[in-house]
């Protein structure tokens, strides 16, 4: 049975992929490709937040009857990141190669340094607490939608 | 959750913390490059007066502050986990080692007793402090590869600090003992292999991966390599300098744990995700050669006595291991680092929305960064270059010190005015 840090720990690297994809198309100034691997990106990021805000985290929250700690500074980082993204969006349409790199610089160090945070402590918390109902958990994250 | 240990997720230090620290850095690097440029003494000897005070600046005044300050940031990172009484840590190790480094290079260039011995009892207050807080919020945690490495890297510092105490108090005309050669060997092992080679070595299984978007290290390596290299320092310490065999055998071990991280490293970046041009990238590249050339200069003395026996080797693989590696690795980060503080704490402060306020590469552009590189790697060829000529060349080396570190410290100035006229506050 896969745990809640292999499951989200290897979302956190397909968005990584899609992430460096869509930076590399934008050096490259293919926009029609940037657009499509952004969009992509995108959508991996949103689902990716939406496992965490509506299954994760309110999990965590009820188990260990703290909704102040971890789980809402993780909450501030995914906002300053859907920030970050709506400007890399907006760079993409109007073409903007220098915005969108610096946008995507930024957004690289607040994201990983967010993976971290959730891959070295987060995660490995939550598969002790929410250890007998790991596998519901598992399969609700899943079917939010790809 | 507070009551789990480790697990605190507090939010990062206020931005002065750690900036005061990267601020002063350049400063004394700016002194050594000046050092150099005004007498030839320094390249020399390496146990020269004018050695002894660049080498301080360079390993005290500048990696060490840096280092001090970034890991104040980067421990909630990687171990969930801040300093106690962060404020008052930052405040005193800062204060310490501004003024401890720059006692103790007026003690070494001027022979001065009482310098050196007011140099020493703040930098043993400053680092001991440090230490103290840093082990307690490390005790706190479970020990990731990191984490380890963390521990390794300070156990070293400390054992580095109270070597280093004892040695200046010979210099300032304490007795001096028997054992002075083998301290003064263990002192310099356990600073730079120990000190800066591990905690660079655990920092980078983080943030190699995160910056470039690589492969992760190696398992086998993130378990091992701190504390193989640790206890092979322990061991080089312990062992009489005499036995010869026992010290080229724990030198070669040691040696090739160097080798493989940065052969390691390298091949990482090699296969990294994020193709696009990076200061921090090239920077590391430089680091990971230099360690490399050391252990090419190390090697030929183990079969060629002359070379062994030379002044310019101890100098040449103090210039590569200090200047060539671990400088370029932490100027590297502070390119990382210091942008992305000042947009993260602007953003936090203002809830700003991210086209409102300077992005990371606005607050330090590619351009200035590039050619601060530039002028760092001239002035690591030209210090390489000085050891074999110092007469000559210890002018164009030194000014080339001096000119890298202004503009070092003119680019984080740079995000400094931006930071503070987008409305960002200090504390």
């Amino acid at each position: 049975m896969s745990t809640i840090l292999d499951y989200l720990g290897s979302d956190h690297r397909v968005c990584d992929n899609l992430f460096a994809a869509s930076e590399e198309a934008v050096s490259k100034r293919n926009w029609e490709g940037a657009s499509k691997l952004f969009g992509q990106f995108h959508h991996a990021m949103e689902r990716h937040f939406a496992m965490e805000e509506q299954v994760l985290f309110p999990s965590f929250e009820a188990k260990t009857g703290n909704s102040l700690g971890p789980t809402r500074i993780m909450r501030a980082e995914h906002e300053q990141m859907r920030l970050l993204m709506q400007e890399m969006e907006s760079a993409v349409s109007s073409h903007d190669g220098s915005i969108f790199l610096g946008m995507s610089e930024t957004l690289n160090m607040l994201m990983q340094q967010h993976n971290l945070k959730e891959e070295n402590m987060l995660y490995p918390m939550s598969d002790r607490a929410l250890a007998t109902e790991r596998e519901t958990l598992l399969r609700d994250m899943d079917t939010i939608d790809k | 959750m507070n009551s789990q240990p480790g697990l605190s997720f507090e939010q990062a230090p206020p931005f002065h913390q750690p900036l005061r620290f990267f601020l002063t850095a350049p400063l004394f690097l700016l002194v050594a490059g000046v050092l150099l440029a005004m007498e030839s003494g320094g390249l020399n000897s390496r146990w020269s007066a004018g050695a002894l005070a660049l080498t301080h600046a360079l390993t005290l005044g500048f990696l060490a502050m840096v280092m001090l300050g970034a890991l104040m940031q980067i421990l909630p990172v990687v171990a969930g986990s801040t300093l106690p009484a962060s404020r008052t840590v930052a405040m005193v190790s800062h204060a310490a080692l501004t003024l401890g480094t720059t006692f103790l290079m007026t003690g070494f260039l001027r022979s001065s007793p009482v310098a050196l011995g007011s140099g020493i009892v703040l930098l043993l207050t400053g680092f001991m402090v440090f230490i103290a807080a840093a082990t307690i919020s490390l005790m706190r945690v479970a020990g990731s590869d990191t984490v380890r490495g963390m521990r390794h890297a300070l156990a070293s510092l400390a054992l580095t600090v109270l070597l280093g105490g004892l040695l200046a108090l010979i210099r300032a005309g304490w007795e001096n003992p028997p054992m002075i050669e083998g301290a003064s060997t263990a002192h310099a092992g356990f600073g730079l292999l120990g000190w800066i080679l591990l905690l660079v070595a655990g920092v980078a299984y983080q943030v190699v991966p995160m910056f470039q978007i690589t492969p992760p290290y190696p398992l086998l390596l993130r378990r091992w390599l701190t504390g193989v290299l640790f206890v092979l320092l322990l061991l080089r310490a312990l062992v009489p300098l005499h036995a010869a065999p026992a010290v080229f055998v724990i030198d070669a071990c040691l040696a090739a744990g160097m080798l493989m991280f940065a052969f390691v490293t390298l091949r990482l970046q090699s296969q990294r995700r994020r193709k696009l041009p990076d200061i921090t990238l090239d920077y590391w590249r430089t680091g990971m050669t230099s360690l490399i050339a050391c252990v090419a200069v190390w090697l030929p003395a183990q079969c060629w006595p002359a070379w062994a026996k030379s002044d310019a080797r101890p100098l040449l693989l103090g210039v590569l291991f200090l200047y060539g590696f671990a400088a370029s690795v932490v100027t590297g980060m502070l390119y990382k680092i210091v942008p992305f503080l000042a947009w993260f704490h602007l953003q936090a402060q203002h809830q700003a929305k991210a086209g409102t306020i300077p992005n990371m590469k606005q607050m330090i552009t590619e351009r200035k960064m590039r050619l601060q590189f530039r002028v760092h790697l001239a002035a690591l060829l030209l210090l390489v270059a000085a050891v074999a000529w110092p007469n000559v060349l210890h002018i164009h080396a030194g000014i080339a010190v001096a000119l890298s570190s202004l503009l070092l410290l003119s680019n984080m100035f740079a995000a400094l005015r931006l930071y503070l006229k987008h409305g960002g506050r200090m504390s």
